[in-house]
């Protein structure tokens, strides 16, 4: 097993080369989230131009570690957030600058497009174009659990049992945000902010007896709300209101102290093969009609402007119902992520999870 | 020596060469490689400039933390307990199947043993999850027939992560249980009988002692599985079920720190060896008698 673990890099390689013969050209090898490459849209996409796009589903951390295990090779494009390329592109190179002449930019709205080239530039040239946003809050069952309102809810005793959320940083960062601290303020100071994960790590190692599960998996999470085993989760926006449209007592709740928002985005792998399919997949996805198409099945916003008149009404309604704009100008986007500090909440979670 | 012996010998040696050349390419560049890779990259670090150097710092992490030497001693004691537990499940089962039935069904009896490992570990577990969990299978039927009051949570404990590992490895502790116990020869347990010795004499003088190879072979079969094992801790074992692997998987991904995994790796290799060795030492058997 464990020989297993440590070969998969060099196996990956060794199907990379042997691959090289049976790949044809028109291939786009796309590395993104689930629910990101609908078959609808893969179906349109090879109707229009005849590539075939093969998707591998996958999280920020595994992108950025199995675009690193080959030098940024294997893949035509990735989707990383936006806050984890900057430093990851400084440390490790395995992205490629965007050309913007080849990118449709009218189809984006400027003002994401100028955030998301600000917060990747590396070496004085963009490394990304956004592609979609969403929030990270609490998903409430509202009918058992009414007064659920912030992150520490996540730590109250009176949930005991009922309560989910991911070991990931994203938690770590809202039960900050929860205890009155702003933890974006102290990236740049690594004491500071290892002082006050610990703070945050030791809450959670309190609370923990309280905890049903820590879920890794979105459908895993979504089937424990469904089934009542859970009234109380940390989970992102769409995911929240996927199940509002099952049950309506089930909705997203924007906590008191900050949905964190965050940005995923188009980056183009270092040694990319096919890079005129991959700006070919970015100009499609980007269409209104296209993105209000991935926003009605996934629920979350795309960078693409004008997709708002396709957009189905229920969706729409989301936002208005779990939005207000005393929510919208609280949300907490994520700052690009220095590098070091990864290591810093891993060793907390790793402790948090290792807790009695 | 004459020419065409010679030639003969030749012959042989290349065939020997063309057939074994895989086998040592697949060891070398699989095995052996990514090793060495994975050897000298744990024993480099980042100093405090952000370069790299040479430095044990990553072995010293692994003493100086409680979390990962606690977490590591954790996974090699339950692994060990899942061996034993295995054990004790599949030596009666063996026997039954060679000694007990009639011969028309052993064929039947193994296929069946066989047949949950045609699917993958990955649905086995989910399988056991829709069972267990608080709104799952077993927990409704003891609803309903009055048992409980109310469901309670029987998955993310200890007991049922160790209930995950014992099931996924049984088949490879019964496998050569029941070779070893095909060849042992009925009538010595009959004249044991005849002696007057009871059941557990003629367990611990003659069954086990005959059947210890097989035992130890497949007890290194499962011990290394359980140990290296990532999926059904993780899944069934839930909130508080931090195995050592999972920390390396932790490290490569998570922390993106690969020179602080690949020291873990090893030490995961060393202890494995050591426990391995250990046994083999136990049971006097040798490593190269046993995987026959």
């Amino acid at each position: 097993m464990k020989q297993k673990t440590l070969c998969i890099p060099l196996l990956m390689l060794a199907l990379l080369i042997f691959g090289f013969g049976t790949v044809s050209a028109e291939t786009l090898q796309l590395l993104t989230w689930s629910g990101y490459a609908s078959k609808a849209l893969v179906d349109k996409f090879e109707a229009e131009t005849g590539i075939t796009v093969k998707v591998t589903n996958s999280n920020n951390e595994e992108m950025i570690a199995k675009l690193r295990a080959t030098r940024g090779a294997g893949f035509d494009l990735a989707q990383p957030s936006q806050d984890r390329v900057q430093s990851v592109q400084e440390k490790y190179k395995i992205y490629q600058p965007i050309d913007m002449s080849k990118v449709d930019t009218d189809q984006i709205i400027p003002a994401m497009l100028e955030a998301v080239k600000k917060n990747t530039t590396v070496g004085g040239k963009a490394h990304a174009v956004p592609f979609c946003w969403g929030t990270s809050g609490l998903v409430v069952n509202k009918k058992l659990a009414p007064r659920a309102r912030d992150y520490s809810d996540l730590m109250n005793a009176f949930y005991n049992g009922r309560i989910a959320y991911r070991l990931k940083r994203p938690t770590l960062i809202g039960l900050a945000f929860a205890m009155g601290e702003n933890p974006f303020a102290k990236y740049s100071d690594p004491k500071a902010y290892r002082a006050l994960m610990e703070r945050v790590g030791q809450a959670m190692i309190d609370a923990k007896p309280f905890v049903k599960l820590y879920w890794t998996n979105g459908d895993a999470l979504l089937e424990a709300m469904r089934s009542g085993e859970v009234h109380v989760a940390m989970a992102w926006d769409g995911g929240g209101w996927k199940l509002f449209n099952e049950n309506s007592n089930i909705d997203f709740v924007a906590p008191v102290s900050g949905a964190l928002g965050w940005i995923d985005t188009f980056a183009i792998p270092a040694k990319a093969k096919n890079v005129e399919a991959a700006y070919k997949w970015i100009n499609f996805v980007l269409r209104p009609q296209n993105a209000a198409a991935f926003t009605n099945s996934q629920k979350y916003g795309t960078a693409s402007r004008g997709s708002l008149e396709y957009l189905d009404p229920s969706v729409r309604d989301n936002f208005v119902r779990c939005f207000p704009p005393i929510h919208i100008n609280n949300i907490k986007w994520y700052p690009p992520v220095p590098a070091k500090l990864e290591a810093i909440e891993g060793k907390i979670l790793d402790k948090v999870k290792a807790a009695r | 020596m004459n020419t065409s012996a010679r030639a003969k010998n030749r012959n042989f040696r290349w065939g020997l060469l063309f057939f074994l050349a895989p086998v040592c390419l697949w060891l070398f560049l699989l095995i052996v490689l990514p090793h060495i890779d994975l050897l000298i990259m744990s024993f480099r670090a980042e100093n405090d400039m952000g370069d790299m150097v040479w430095s044990l710092s990553n072995y010293r992490n692994f003493f100086e933390e409680p979390v990962y030497w606690l977490t590591y001693v954790r996974t090699a004691i339950y692994s060990v307990l899942v061996t034993f537990l295995t054990f004790c499940i599949t030596l009666p089962l063996a026997f039954y199947i060679t000694k007990v039935v009639c011969p028309r069904y052993q064929g039947f009896l193994t296929i069946l043993l066989l047949m949950p490992f045609w699917v993958s570990e990955l649905v086995r577990v989910y399988g056991w999850m829709i069972l267990l969990r608080e709104s799952g299978v077993v927990n409704h039927f003891l609803l309903k027939i009055g048992l409980l009051n109310q469901p309670i949570e029987m998955l993310y404990r200890d007991t049922t992560m160790v209930l995950g590992l014992v099931y996924t490895s049984m088949l490879f502790m019964v496998v050569p249980l029941i070779s070893v116990l095909e060849s042992l020869d009925d009538s010595l347990i009959e004249a044991a009988h005849d002696l007057g010795a009871n059941t557990w004499s003629i367990l611990f003088k003659i069954i086990i002692p005959h059947a210890t190879p097989g035992i130890v072979s497949g007890s290194i079969v499962v011990f290394m599985l359980t140990l290296g094992n990532y999926l059904t801790p993780n899944l069934m074992g839930g909130k508080n079920s931090l195995w050592f692997t999972e920390q390396i998987y932790n490290q490569f991904i998570a922390s993106f720190n690969w020179n602080q995994g690949s020291a873990f790796g090893f030490l995961l290799l060393i202890i494995s060896s050591l426990i391995v060795w250990l046994g083999l030492t136990l049971s006097r058997q040798k490593l190269g008698k046993v995987v026959q």
